[in-house]
């Protein structure tokens, strides 16, 4: 039987719809703000032989974009091997382990089988960030943390449903190990109708087009897909593209590590080694496998946007395994870092190398920080403890079409940062600057986008204050002789003296008393092309509304601005002596 | 309040591309329809060449209902006047920082430009924390110094906008009385207005779009209100806000904000109308023109209303609206093969300019129209009365060219798979915004409207399970229609946010008690006679620790605490299939609509009766090949104007009109009702 080329565009919108409802169902009767308003969360098909993925949803956040995949494999070699359970109809398993196809421990993933007519057909699975799974610190992210034990809960594939009914012993051993455990039945019960939803629909696909047309067209979209992506890759000059990107410090050894990239493009295929980054490292920053090649996707998704994602076209990504590197960490390396922090590092690395050879898609590097500001403490006026977070953005990076966006959300993440009055309703803060940060985009013919900067005071009882942020050494790069966008700056007062933390954008437990104050400076994005040949109108503007000052015009812009005015001869002059120097 | 009866009402939209008009005589039931190019610049002008065309002597109208683009416009283009702001020492920035967000999940490029330039966003020492408390006192010198500095700057309208002023609006009410000492005008608006409830960036942007338009509106109305009387009319202008309701012309200047998005929503309430005349209390709404289709939902009679509503990236207007949503494709909407060989209906639109090929002004570009066309759904011989003149031939060769060649197929098949996967697409889109407001496709009815709806209803009704289709009379004039037969509407929301087994009930009872007499009182305002008063109640709950929430009508004002949680276990249970007896449920807002009810109005004469022929034969005015999905069928093409009043007839057939074509496909059954709509009943999947 041969498929119609409209039949296969019509099931490719079936099998995307699919997951997309799955998707909608899961953040709608979520519990967890991280998953219902953050979208922190992706649900997919995925093959009966191998895992590979079939199709994900639309709106699950990038992240989670290749990582599912290499659960559910490892979940069927599992299976095959005998270490797992065989499956069973309206089965359930849970797997949150980072080193089976995973990212870090938050984001648990629960995986059933699809069948038809007794047979395995396809797998469906999702994944949602839990605002908690034990360990050392509430939420997981421990700065400080040097082995996964620390991090919380570790869960390889067991099964939480069977045929249908939730295990109440397993589910008792996850509650009695991990913080706000009452909640958690609303997640788990969204999860899992999500993907009871998925099924459901699937069945309607299947008995509408026929499994046989299905199955034919899930391979042949495969193919398609690999044509498509290798057709945009074919837009790409050959040769080697090389880049460096740098994560400040694992937030336990005070050293940068760094990601170094060498990209080959030939015959339509990229080949991607990250062999010569750094080691692995004592604290949180590692990344493990599955987490590096999802960034690598999600970095080609952001630049070619218009493949869908499935494993077909991921096959011309052709990413060399980079043992011995920190982007492939190993039990018993800890890993909270990786998909909030790595994964941006990895996706900067990929654009500062092709940005030269895609100028129109690519931008300069954007803030890449998912400015994690953790809090918790007791509040005697409440009289209970608490933990709050404060997300942050950044500047984006200035590209071919315009400047960069400003306090955009991280690359791998699509969700909104919770506004400063439902953070002051929730928690004894008060907020005493939320502003752009001027200044701090990188100068460039298109500048990047600005950073945030915020200001908050202790109001009552006593706090420790943990960063797990990133960019404070280096800021986000500028692209084609731009500037870089400023650094990330972290100050924590404390009885009038000002502190910095050790790593600069990571600490852990930082003590405060009421009237102690965290002052927090995101980055800004990196520039794109010369400064100097910015249009002087342009740099004017970004004046006249103190974006930047009239000394960072002439010094970034090298243009001269005098009683609001551009002073257009000494801006030639200034333009001309100082462009050609080359250090 | 006055009862005078009008004898002759006019509903009056102006939409982005045509000014739509229906008058009706209440007495008579005699109506006429206009339509005309809108005029961008002043839309009055478009309004007086519609009365014009539609032959209406003003002074024998006695009210006229308007609907206008006048302040989404502004906002989208950002022509707003301008605008200052005074704010909270240390937050001028929120309305241009937002909510950290970027305008799609991939590809790292975006852009924003605030409604407020950051040089005319001012800073003053004062704060309130989340209780409500003073933390720094109000700074009124600094005030008065922002508010002359702005006035220097030049603007004309002001925001008032500071931090937790919806918990204690002291500090707001203050600064707006030492800014009105010295503004040379009445627009100030401050934060806590419009909305109270927190979320800064969400309340201040709502603020911000209702300053920076109201000069605006309130200068349009004028002139309108000005032409109308030089032309003789004495009657009251009514204004359609985005609630479906409508206001006083003389009021609607103070939530200005309120009128942004008021065309979708009046289209939405001539579908509920219509609807709820024919007998059908749930409809989906689809709304397809030439770039976009929208769709909203109608349940027991009444539009979804929602107060979040983002009506571009980061423009959040967070006041009730009826809740529309953009779900892509138009008739414009341009085909291509991609490089996989899959074929592709938009994203990409032709739009109006060049349009499709069909409209002979340039397009080269395949679309949904075109296919349409070469389907014989649209009448091809309309090509000849296209200004720039192209024939079926030349559309045929572009379509073997670009999607037929690539895929394998002749250009009429290119052109069915065209409209296949554009259905595919539309049908997933409107099951996407019914799943997400909680509703089964099944359960509705679709009512087809818009220039193109017709064209499709019927293929998405079967792709999506819904079991009949209706289309009104006069699809291509249902704005107009909404302006009048819309009510006179007050909404409130009250936020309490508190665990429902410890709220007190009777302050819950005394918001709601509020609102009935605050919404009468606005209702005695309005000159304009009203049949009943109903209203409206609900509430907006949760689970703990949950950050949805989801509305639960209530029959009654004075809810007992158990019957709300009993309601929201139902509604909660019938939206996610999940139930959560272990988890306790908090009452966040109380909603009351005060509805005016205006007098039924005869849609009759939508129709002229006197053109209606005596069978259906008599109302055939041809027959051509019109492809469905199983192969081409011949196909008689009826007139609508024609058309009996009632009559049964078996797809295939098409009903051509002045402003759309209706297709009834194979297996379907149609029927003709008093009103002039006709329902399809759908077929079996062929």
């Amino acid at each position: 039987m041969k498929l119609d080329p409209i039949t296969l565009s019509v099931i490719q919108a079936g099998l995307q719809q699919v997951c997309d409802e799955m998707d909608l169902s899961f953040s709608r009767s979520a519990f967890s703000p991280v998953i219902a308003e953050a979208n922190d969360r992706s649900d997919g098909i995925y093959s009966a032989e191998d895992g590979s993925l079939i199709a994900q949803g639309a709106g699950g956040l990038p992240v989670f974009v290749g990582t599912m995949q290499y659960s559910t494999r490892t979940l069927i070699e599992m299976i095959a091997d005998g270490s797992v359970l065989e499956p069973e109809p309206d089965d359930i398993y849970i797997v949150n382990d980072p080193y089976l196809g995973g990212t870090h421990l938050m984001d648990v993933r629960f995986a059933r089988p699809y069948y038809r007519k007794g047979e395995i057909f396809c797998w469906l699975s999702n994944t949602g960030h839990w605002p908690d799974t034990g360990g050392a610190v509430p939420g997981g992210f421990s700065a400080s943390a040097t082995a996964v034990e620390q991090e919380g809960l570790r869960l390889p594939p067991v099964k939480l449903f069977k045929r249908g009914q939730l295990d109440r012993e397993i589910y008792s051993i996850i509650c009695s190990n991990i913080r706000v455990a009452d909640q958690r039945i609303g997640d788990v019960k969204a999860q899992a109708s999500a993907l009871a939803i998925g099924e459901q629909r699937l069945d309607a696909l299947l008995d509408r087009y026929g499994d046989a047309a299905v199955r034919e067209a899930i391979a042949e979209l495969r193919k398609r897909a690999r044509t498509q992506m290798s057709a945009c890759i074919g837009t790409i000059a050959d040769g080697v593209y090389e880049s460096t990107a740098w994560v400040d410090s694992d937030g336990v050894v005070d050293e940068p590590l760094a990601i170094r990239l060498k990209i080959t493009k030939a015959k339509d295929q990229l080949t991607f080694d990250f062999n010569g980054s750094s080691p692995p490292c004592m604290g949180p920053m590692n990344s493990v496998l599955a987490t590096t090649l999802s960034s690598v996707y999600l970095a080609m998704r952001h630049i070619f946007p218009e493949v869908p994602i499935s494993a077909g076209a991921f096959e011309p990504l052709k990413v060399l395994r980079p043992s011995g590197t920190f982007l492939d960490a190993q039990y018993p390396r800890p890993v909270s870092g990786c998909a909030a922090e790595v994964s941006q590092r990895i996706a900067e690395a990929v654009f500062a190398a092709l940005v030269v050879a895609l100028p129109e898609r690519i931008t300069a590097a954007p803030a890449g920080t998912s400015g994690n500001f953790a809090l918790g403490g007791h509040d005697p006026e409440r009289g209970r403890d608490f933990v709050m977070y404060q997300l942050s953005g950044g500047g984006y990076g200035g590209n071919a079409d315009h400047d960069g966006l400003s306090n955009g959300c991280s690359t791998i993440g699509i969700s909104k940062a919770p506004p400063v009055e439902i953070m002051e309703q929730i928690f004894p803060v008060l907020y005493h600057r939320y502003a752009l940060r001027e200044g701090s985009g990188g100068a460039g013919a298109h500048r990047g986008g600005f950073g945030l900067e915020y200001e908050l005071e202790l109001r009552r009882g006593d706090a420790r204050a943990s960063f797990v942020m990133d960019h404070g050494r280096y800021g986000p790069q500028g692209a084609l002789g731009g500037a870089d966008g400023a650094c990330n700056e972290v100050t924590v007062w404390r009885n009038g003296v000002p502190h910095t933390p050790l790593h600069l954008s990571k600490e852990q437990d930082i003590s405060m008393l009421a009237g102690d104050r965290v002052h927090v400076k995101t980055p800004g994005g990196g520039g794109y092309g010369d400064a100097f040949s910015r249009d002087p109108q342009l740099v004017l503007t970004d004046v006249e509304l103190s974006r930047y000052s009239n000394a960072q015009a002439r010094s970034l812009f090298g243009v001269v601005i005098i009683d609001g005015a551009i002073d257009q001869q000494a801006t030639q002059e200034l333009r001309r002596e100082q462009r050609p120097v080359s250090e | 309040m006055p009862h005078e009866i009008p004898s002759q009402i006019v509903g009056v939209d102006v939409g982005g591309t045509f000014t739509d008009l229906v008058r009706l005589d209440v007495r008579t039931g005699e109506v006429r329809l206009a339509k005309v190019p809108s005029t961008t610049d002043n839309q009055a002008y478009g309004v007086l060449a519609a009365l014009e065309e539609a032959g209406v002597g003003l002074v024998d109208v006695n009210l006229i209902i308007h609907g206008t683009t006048t302040t989404t416009n502004a906002v989208l283009e950002r022509k707003l006047s301008k605008t200052g702001l005074i704010t909270t020492h240390g937050f001028r920035d929120v309305l241009e920082l937002g909510r950290r967000t970027r305008p799609q999940a991939y590809g790292m490029k975006g852009q924003f430009e605030p409604i407020i330039a950051r040089n005319l966003r001012m800073e003053v020492p004062e704060r309130m924390d989340a209780s409500g408390n003073v933390v720094t006192v109000l700074d009124e010198d600094a005030v008065l110094t922002a508010a002359r500095a702005l006035i220097d700057q030049g603007c004309e309208s002001v925001v008032i906008h500071f931090l937790h002023a919806y918990a204690n609006p002291d500090h707001e009410l203050r600064a707006a009385q030492i800014v009105a000492d010295v503004w040379p005008n009445d627009y100030i608006t401050m934060g806590h207005s419009l909305l109270s409830e927190s979320r800064e960036f969400e309340r201040g942007v709502t603020a911000a779009v209702n300053a920076s338009v109201q000069p605006l509106l309130e200068r349009y109305i004028k002139r309108l209100v000005d032409e109308l009387s030089n032309g003789g009319y004495s009657g009251e202008l009514l204004v359609m806000n985005g609630n479906g309701g409508m206001v006083s012309s003389r009021l609607v200047a103070r939530e200005a904000a309120k009128t942004v998005m008021s065309g979708p929503a009046s289209g939405t309430m001539a579908a509920a109308y219509t609807g709820r005349k024919a007998g059908i209390a749930n409809l989906i709404t689809y709304d397809m023109g030439g770039t976009s289709t929208d769709v909203a939902l109608i349940r027991d009679a009444e539009p979804s209303v929602s107060s979040e509503i983002e009506i571009e990236y980061a423009m959040p207007i967070h006041v009730p609206m009826v809740d529309v949503r953009t779900v892509g494709a138009g008739g414009g909407s341009i085909a291509r093969v991609n490089v996989a060989g899959l074929l592709e209906v938009g994203p990409h639109s032709a739009g109006a300019l060049p349009g499709p090929i069909c409209y002979g002004r340039g397009g080269k570009m395949p679309t949904i129209s075109d296919a349409n066309l070469l389907l014989g759904r649209l009448d091809p011989t309309k090509l000849k009365s296209v200004e720039g003149g192209v024939s079926f031939e030349e559309i045929e060769a572009i379509f073997q060219r670009e999607l037929g060649d690539p895929l394998g197929l002749d250009a009429i098949a290119a052109a069915a798979a065209v409209i296949r996967m554009a259905n595919t697409k539309m049908a997933g889109a409107i099951r996407m915004v019914s799943i997400s407001l909680g509703a089964d496709p099944r359960d509705f009815c679709l009512f087809a409207f818009g220039g193109a709806g017709p064209l499709h209803a019927s293929a998405l009704a079967r792709e999506l399970g819904v079991p009949r289709v209706l289309v009104p009379s006069r699809p291509g004039i249902t704005n107009a229609l909404g302006c009048l037969v819309a009510d006179l509407r007050h909404d409130f929301t009250n936020t309490v946010n508190t665990a429902l087994d410890s709220v007190d009930m009777n302050d819950v009872h005394a918001i709601f008690a509020s609102h009935v007499v605050e919404g009468e009182a606005l209702l005695a305002k309005q000159n304009i006679s009203v049949n009943e008063v109903r209203h409206i109640f609900s509430v907006d709950m949760q689970f703990a620790g949950q950050s949805h929430q989801i509305r639960v009508p209530i029959e009654t004002p004075k809810p007992d605490r158990k019957t709300l949680r009993t309601l929201f276990e139902e509604a909660y249970f019938n939206r996610f299939r999940v139930e959560l007896s272990e988890i306790r449920a908090n009452l966040v807002n109380l909603n009351s609509s005060i509805i005016g009810v205006r007098d039924e109005i005869d849609l009759s004469g939508l129709i002229d009766p006197s053109g209606r022929k005596a069978s259906l034969d008599l109302a055939q005015i041809a027959q051509r090949k019109v492809r469905f999905d199983d192969g081409f069928h011949d196909t008689r093409v009826y007139w609508r104007d024609h058309l009996p009043t009632r009559f049964t007839m078996n797809g295939p057939a098409i009903v051509q009109q002045m402003d759309t074509t209706v297709l009834i496909e194979p297996g379907d059954r149609a029927e003709g009702d008093a009103n002039g709509n006709i329902m399809i009943t759908v077929g079996q999947p062929l």
